[in-house]
């Protein structure tokens, strides 16, 4: 089975602590730590899977700058076979709409069974892979949680709704899924893993290599736009306790026992 | 004007919170729109959700269909596809039913999109400006679409006060017969219903809930003694299931259990949106996270900024020796 899984370089929402610019009207980006998306790692490791399984290959993709480029190196280390970094300046500012018509004129130069995402990503939008299957005119399941090749025109796909459940769906293949946390344990990616991979070629391609056209994707070409970042007023929020460890403990247990807690 | 259609999800005939939240979204975006809402299903399900809308939407869209008995994301999107008008606003829910059907459903409807709009600022000259959440709710931002070509807009549930169902004396027009082929690729086949636990975490009073901070495998015990010096049972949340740490009958979340205890403890989460539409019922929130910024802190009545790895055996200690 051929696999295209589509990866995302994204500040790491476990590293950093988020404030806003000086400005008030955009994230203060020095020193912010990125990270590979974290539903993406889910996404290679059970395209990893799949090919040990049933053969084939995993090609990894991303739309970015040029520091993209080291979470496709990362997703390589794991196991993913090439990598391909889709990087023009056209491109910036795309909405969903856009980073989906970029990935899908690449799918189109290539010939994939299978095209995997993460179920969302630091935006929260979960978008991309929907959009995605339907320019393609694939079929389409989100949020899977499970996945077992029947045939090389089938696959059982089952995908995580409300309460705990699974909705198992049977796909025709070629198909976009997007993938859950929890499908899987990503394997562990160490420094060697990474050295291995340092020298390996990875093609960029632009929107002319793709034959896209400039007005349709990047800033020029998105209907939704972010206008700014801002913090909204909350109200007042949790009652902080503060003081020593042991007075807010002294605090906290008698709140807990006023409230039925002890 | 301003034309918004609502989707409408059920369940057993009965239609879900949303279906109650969209008039005063609906409000938002502008207020002189004409909102109407869309129901798809089958047999006398349909029929009663359609009617039951009537009295809250002055139009109910039904279509009624063999094909569309159980929710497959690919049939509704052809459903609305060829009954809705291409320039309209369409609300869908944010919820693991909108997301499988909203982003395809712009592409096919060539509207713009938007997902998990909480709250809406209006339209000027065809840009609706909207609020939404990045970085698992850490920032908040303002978006703008262009919706002179339409809009498909997932809404988060409750984000909206809902409106009481009334009196609103609709009527249900039946667009049946536009939907043309339902053919898809995609086929539904069952629902595995999720297993019960060893623990049932929905009949505990007090829950010590524990989310990423808890950082280790071996730390969950920590929680565990807090627990049982409490009296209390151990949920978690999303990553501790992912990591396999805990079972996951014992996730709080709208992708595990709905919880309604008196107090709840929340031990290093953050409160991503998912894990806080399982907490229901107003029960006391206790919030230990070493991020003062954690979004946890808006919503929980108690916040403590300490590291749970000190906090949680000190706390034990201390309710132990009392």
């Amino acid at each position: 089975m051929e696999i295209l899984v589509c990866v995302k370089r994204v500040p790491d929402t476990a590293e950093n602590e988020f404030e806003l610019n000086s400005a008030g009207n955009d994230l203060d980006r020095d020193d912010l730590v990125y990270s590979v998306n974290e539903w993406d790692n889910y996404a290679v490791e059970e395209a990893i899977q799949i090919v040990d399984n049933v053969g084939g290959s995993v090609t990894v993709v991303t739309v970015g700058d040029d520091e993209s480029e080291e979470v496709l190196r990362r997703e390589m280390a794991m196991g993913a076979n090439n990598g391909v970094l889709l990087s023009d300046e056209a491109f910036e500012g795309s909405d969903g709409k856009g980073i989906a018509a970029i990935l899908k004129a690449e799918i189109e130069k290539g010939k994939y069974d299978l095209i995997l995402t993460g179920a969302q990503a630091d935006e929260g939008a979960g978008q991309v892979g929907g959009m995605l299957a339907a320019m393609l005119d694939y079929p389409y399941a989100s949020l899977v949680n499970k996945i077992e090749a029947v045939d090389d025109a089938v696959i059982k796909v089952g995908r995580e709704i409300e309460g705990g459940n699974q909705e198992m769906n049977e796909i025709q293949l070629p198909s976009v899924l997007s993938i859950q946390t929890g499908i899987n344990e990503p394997r562990y990616v160490g420094i060697r893993g990474i050295r291995k991979v340092a020298s390996v070629d990875i093609p960029v391609k632009g929107a002319g290599d793709l034959g896209i056209d400039a007005a349709k994707v990047g800033d020029a070409g998105a209907k939704t736009k972010r206008v700014d970042y801002f913090v909204p007023d909350l109200g007042e929020g949790a009652e902080m306790l503060e003081g020593s460890t042991d007075e807010i403990i002294e605090k906290l247990i008698e709140k807990l026992k006023a409230k039925g807690g002890l | 004007m301003t034309q918004i259609f609502a989707y409408i999800p059920f369940k057993n005939g009965n239609a879900e919170d949303v279906a109650l939240e969209y008039p005063a979204a609906a409000e938002k975006i502008d207020p002189s729109a004409s909102l109407t809402a869309v129901v798809t299903g089958t047999g006398p399900d349909v029929d009663a959700v359609a009617e039951e809308m009537t009295k809250t939407y002055k139009e109910v869209i039904k279509i009624s269909h063999a094909d569309l008995a159980y929710p497959n994301a690919e049939l509704v999107r052809k459903a609305l596809t060829d009954a809705l008008p291409h320039d309209a606003v369409i609300l869908v829910p944010h919820d693991t039913f909108g997301m499988d059907l909203a982003p395809g459903l712009s592409v096919k409807m060539d509207a713009a999109y938007a997902a998990d709009i909480v709250d809406f600022e209006g339209i000027d000259s065809n840009a609706l400006k909207m609020i939404r959440q990045e970085l698992g709710g850490a920032v908040y931002t303002h978006v703008t679409s262009d919706i002179s070509t339409g809009a498909v807009i997932t809404i988060r549930p409750g984000s909206f006060a809902p409106t009481e169902a009334g009196s609103a004396g609709g009527t249900v027009i039946d667009k049946s017969s536009e939907v043309k082929d339902l053919a898809a690729k995609r086929k539904f086949l069952e629902v595995v219903v999720a297993e019960v636990g060893d623990v049932d975490i929905t009949k505990s009073d007090v829950l010590v809930s524990v989310g990423r901070g808890i950082e280790d495998e071996e730390n969950i015990e920590l929680a565990q003694e807090l627990a049982e010096a409490m009296g209390a049972v151990v949920s978690c949340s999303r990553p501790i299931v992912d990591a396999k740490w805990l079972e996951k009958s014992r996730q709080v979340g709208t992708s595990g259990q709905t919880v309604k205890p008196k107090v709840y403890l929340a031990m290093g989460i953050s409160g991503s949106f998912q894990h806080l539409g399982g907490v229901k019922g107003n029960p006391f929130i206790v919030a230990v996270n070493k991020n003062p910024k954690a979004p946890i802190f808006q919503v929980a009545d108690v916040g403590i900024v300490e590291d749970i790895l000190e906090f949680i055996p000190e706390l034990t200690e201390a309710i132990k020796s009392q």
